[in-house]
């Protein structure tokens, strides 16, 4: 059962990722190409489909299928790009946090319980809307806002592996602290902060997608999956299927995004909170 | 007539044997010792008996009644009448066996009023009563306390007092003071010695200490690889065991005048033997010096007041 | 006890201090204020005016500990959009949101705590997975979209609900509902594995041993030490729903704060965007506070 979450999400998530990739030979058309005569046409399984716009068209006459193809990439690539913004900002404190325990760990403690009082859709909403969409800002505010989960696993786990055996060891064998930082507790508890930053990647996208659907994420007319919903919105009571498919496609991207994380989870054992 | 009598209780967990030849019986106002290593389906076979085995586990029994009636094939909801009601039992981790949520006082009163009704009040009248009973001071106050502002010999104390408050016929008590200091297991041996000869309980209790038993106990069951391999007044088995692997348990012991000091104990040498379901015949065979091909077919209880189960005439 | 409500207040406070100068700072990240309160037709003059007029030519930390100081009697000085005080324009707002969040933490305390319970008790059936599932799908469920598919399909297909706006119970229901699914599925695995916890238990097998009845077992001493975790969770789930409640308000516009928030952000009206920042902040500290609070009466333990 879990083994097939880990297949069936690494799975997608490998499709999606190598159609991302592939997208200037996969797509059928130019994703920014408009074509006022061709608006709103419907897909496949409707009734007067074209054969050439395989998921239809949007409102302003661009092919779907192509737009959705190159919008896997801004999800996946802001997704991997917070992850690392981060990952980086929370591992650091939490290892810090949980190797040196005492004042140091008072301190991280209060920068995660700081960062969780603050409202992450709105400040990332305001930041966006005081400097502009732009991709760069978005992965910037998301990366500083979404590290907390990050902290806490690397706080926890760091402070299990420091007493364990060898770690005591190479303390007496005389390594310098950096030394086994990185060479003893970083590979230890990288199985849990693999399955943090799975978990953390889906948040991301999701989160997005909602900041690009309020009009604040990426700028149009980047083809993201969160503001295809936004400018279906007008018209999904005649047209659903224009947020559907986006819908569809960030609601499996996500999906299988987490099961793949559950799966790891299970596997490597859950992480002590 | 038995207040309980056993026979033929299997008990599987999966593609292991825990107990798989349990037969004896407890009379009213006996106290009656099953011993054994551990491992051997002891506190498996008590367990069996309440109906609290963990899920997973198969019961099987040729035979189970209490007090004349058939309980082998009582639903949940009748076999949860018996309990805490005519049959109770304490267990070996006093620690974490009360709800760390509620009071004493609570914990105690709801095993009254779900069995044999009447008001809160009344029941934490009795508790308090029964309380001062087991030697707790200030039962009153200990009433409002919660299990975690108890020590571990009080609350096994406590777990006795909850256990009597409806005046079982039967009390179970499974290694009842493996997880104490040995000091306070003295006491609470001799508070569990004294209340069944003042309310005339039928105890059953679970130890690997001959030691214990040979203080309280009235009659033994002697169990080894998931079955009793001998049952006897504890006089007989004592001053003649039948079973090898009794006999081999007794001369572990150093026994005072017996043993001089100085002279070496006794050992058992082998393992106890990894039991199937498929598993038949004697399971000490192969420690035993006396084993030959009649113990691996299945071996029948013999004898009539003193019992054994095994082929060997010794 | 006092004393670790005391650590929790100092705790507060500093998180709020925190957060006041992040909200202050937010305002100040696009450069010159005077500019963009101006509006894009107004003479080097006028920004001058507004300048003085909003203390903006003062220096920062003067301007900072200003803000700070009407901040803390709740003066969030004046909207430059709506032309009124921040205060009102919150309070105003604050019923709505606060109802969509009570809302919304009652559906998903309704539906998550007894699949949680129904999954421990079936641990490892269909049934266990089938709720597994379900909380997976919760989690990868984008809000706005479920919103929007949800007005389609339980506004505009079957018109059960009204698919916008305010004005009775049942424009909260559709809204309350999406909302809830943000906190379902950690609230359900969260009941699920205290209550697999609470069950493997040792007293669970004493008050089994006491034949009680299932309901006592299951709702008396099981769910109770499994209900601690939850409570905790749930409060800050109800922190980050009522943050969340902006992506919500918008796709079904209702005008609560979020909205609000949102209408703030898209006309440049700072004062209004760092007060409902702080406010919000502020709710969640004080929940998280509340949970704390409620935890150390359920969990005798913790009372000293």
């Amino acid at each position: 059962m879990r083994r097939a979450g880990i297949w069936l999400g690494g799975g997608l998530l490998l499709l999606v990722t190598l159609a991302a990739i592939l997208a200037p030979w996969i797509a059928p058309h130019d994703p920014y190409a408009q074509d006022l005569t061709r608006r709103l046409a419907v897909p496949f399984w409707m009734e007067g489909s074209r054969p050439e716009h395989l998921l239809g068209t949007d409102q302003l006459g661009r092919d779907y299928l192509s737009r959705l193809i190159y919008g896997a990439r801004v999800s996946l690539i802001i997704g991997a790009m917070v992850v690392v913004v981060s990952g980086a900002i929370g591992i650091t404190l939490g290892v810090l946090g949980g190797f040196f325990g005492g004042r140091v760990d008072d301190v991280v403690l209060f920068l995660i319980t700081c960062r969780l009082s603050i409202p992450v859709v709105l400040v990332a909403l305001a930041v966006v809307g005081l400097l502009g969409s732009s991709t760069t800002l978005v992965v910037t505010v998301l990366g500083l806002l979404l590290w907390d989960r990050f902290a806490v696993v690397a706080r926890a786990t760091t402070m299990q592996v420091r007493n364990l055996d060898y770690v005591a060891a190479a303390w007496a064998a005389g390594s310098s602290t950096p030394r086994i930082l990185v060479s003893e507790v970083l590979p230890n508890i990288m199985t849990h902060l693999a399955v943090v930053g799975t978990l953390e990647m889906a948040l991301a996208i999701l989160l997005e997608a909602a900041l690009s659907f309020l009009g604040l994420g990426v700028p149009p007319p980047l083809p993201s999956w969160g503001l295809m919903i936004a400018e279906g919105r007008d018209f999904m009571f005649f047209s659903a299927w224009v947020i559907w498919i986006p819908g569809v496609a960030l609601f499996t991207l996500v999906l299988a995004i987490n099961l793949l994380g559950d799966g790891l989870r299970d596997l490597f054992g859950a992480a002590p909170s | 007539m038995s207040l309980l009598e056993i026979e033929g209780l299997e008990v599987t967990f999966g593609q292991t044997a825990a107990v798989r030849g349990a037969d004896f019986s407890v009379a009213r106002g006996e106290t009656h010792c099953i011993v054994g290593e551990s491992g051997c389906g002891k506190s498996v076979t008590s367990l069996a008996i309440m109906g609290l085995l963990a899920r997973g586990a198969t019961r099987r029994v040729r035979r189970m009644e209490f007090d004349g009636r058939d309980i082998s094939r009582l639903s949940e909801r009748d076999m949860s009448r018996l309990r805490g009601h005519r049959m109770a039992m304490i267990f070996q981790e006093p620690m974490t066996s009360l709800n760390p949520a509620y009071t004493v006082g609570s914990q105690m009163a709801e095993v009254r009023t779900r069995h044999l009704g009447g008001t809160r009040q009344a029941a934490l009248d009795r508790a308090a009563e029964l309380l001062g009973r087991v030697g707790i001071t200030a039962p009153g106050m200990r009433l409002g306390q919660f299990p975690h502002q108890l020590s571990g010999g009080l609350r096994q104390r406590v777990m006795i007092a909850m256990a009597l408050m409806n005046d079982p016929e039967l009390l179970i008590a499974d290694e009842p003071t493996t997880a104490l200091d040995v000091t306070i297991q003295a006491q609470i041996l001799r508070l569990l010695a004294q209340l069944q000869a003042d309310l005339g309980l039928a105890l059953l209790l679970i130890t690997h200490d001959l030691g214990v038993v040979a203080r309280v106990a009235h009659r033994v069951s002697v169990m080894y690889a998931g079955e009793v391999v001998e049952n006897a007044a504890t006089a007989d088995l004592f001053a003649a065991p039948r079973h090898p692997y009794t006999r081999g348990l007794l001369d572990c012991l150093p026994i005072p005048g017996k043993v001089a000091p100085g002279a070496p104990l006794g050992s058992i040498p082998g393992m106890v033997p990894k039991l199937t379901p498929g598993f038949s015949g004697c399971g000490f065979r192969s420690r035993c010096s006396l084993a030959h091909e009649a113990c691996a077919a299945p071996v029948p209880m013999r004898g009539t007041a003193h019992l054994f189960r095994c082929v060997i005439d010794a | 006890m006092a004393s670790f409500l005391l650590r929790r207040l100092i705790l507060a406070a500093c998180v709020a201090l925190t957060v006041l100068t992040l909200a202050f700072t937010l305002t100040r990240l696009s450069g010159d204020l005077a500019i963009s309160i101006a509006g894009p037709s107004a003479t080097l003059e006028d920004v001058a005016v507004i300048r003085r007029a909003y203390g903006l030519d003062r220096p920062l930390p003067e301007q900072f500990i200003a803000w700070v100081g009407r901040a803390a009697v709740g003066d969030f000085g004046e909207s430059y959009f709506f032309k009124s005080r921040v205060s009102t324009l919150i309070a105003e707002r604050m019923p709505i949101t606060l109802t969509l969040g009570f809302v919304g933490l009652g559906i998903a305390l309704v539906v998550s705590i007894p699949l949680g319970i129904l999954a421990a008790v079936r641990e490892g059936s269909w049934i266990d997975r089938l709720v597994q599932l379900f909380a997976m799908i919760g989690q990868a469920m984008p809000s706005f979209w479920l919103g929007l598919i949800a007005m389609i399909f339980f506004g505009l297909q079957l018109g059960w609900l009204p698919v916008s706006g305010t004005g009775s119970w049942e424009h909260f229901v559709m809204p309350g509902t999406v909302l809830a699914f943000s906190a379902i599925p950690a609230l359900t695995r969260l009941t699920r594995s205290g209550m697999i916890q609470s069950l493997a238990s040792d007293y669970i097998r004493t008050a089994r041993a006491k034949g009680l009845s299932r309901f006592s077992i299951l709702f008396k001493h099981a769910l109770r030490n499994a209900a601690l975790p939850v409570v905790s969770i749930a409060s800050v789930q109800l922190g980050f729903m009522l943050g969340g409640s902006i992506v919500i308000e918008t796709v079904f516009a209702l005008h609560g704060v979020g909205f609000l928030a949102w209408e703030s952000i898209t006309k440049n009206d700072f004062p209004v965007v760092q007060a409902v920042v702080l406010v919000l902040a502020v709710i969640y500290v004080v929940l998280t506070l509340l949970a704390d609070l409620f935890n150390a009466v359920l969990d005798p333990r913790l009372r000293r």
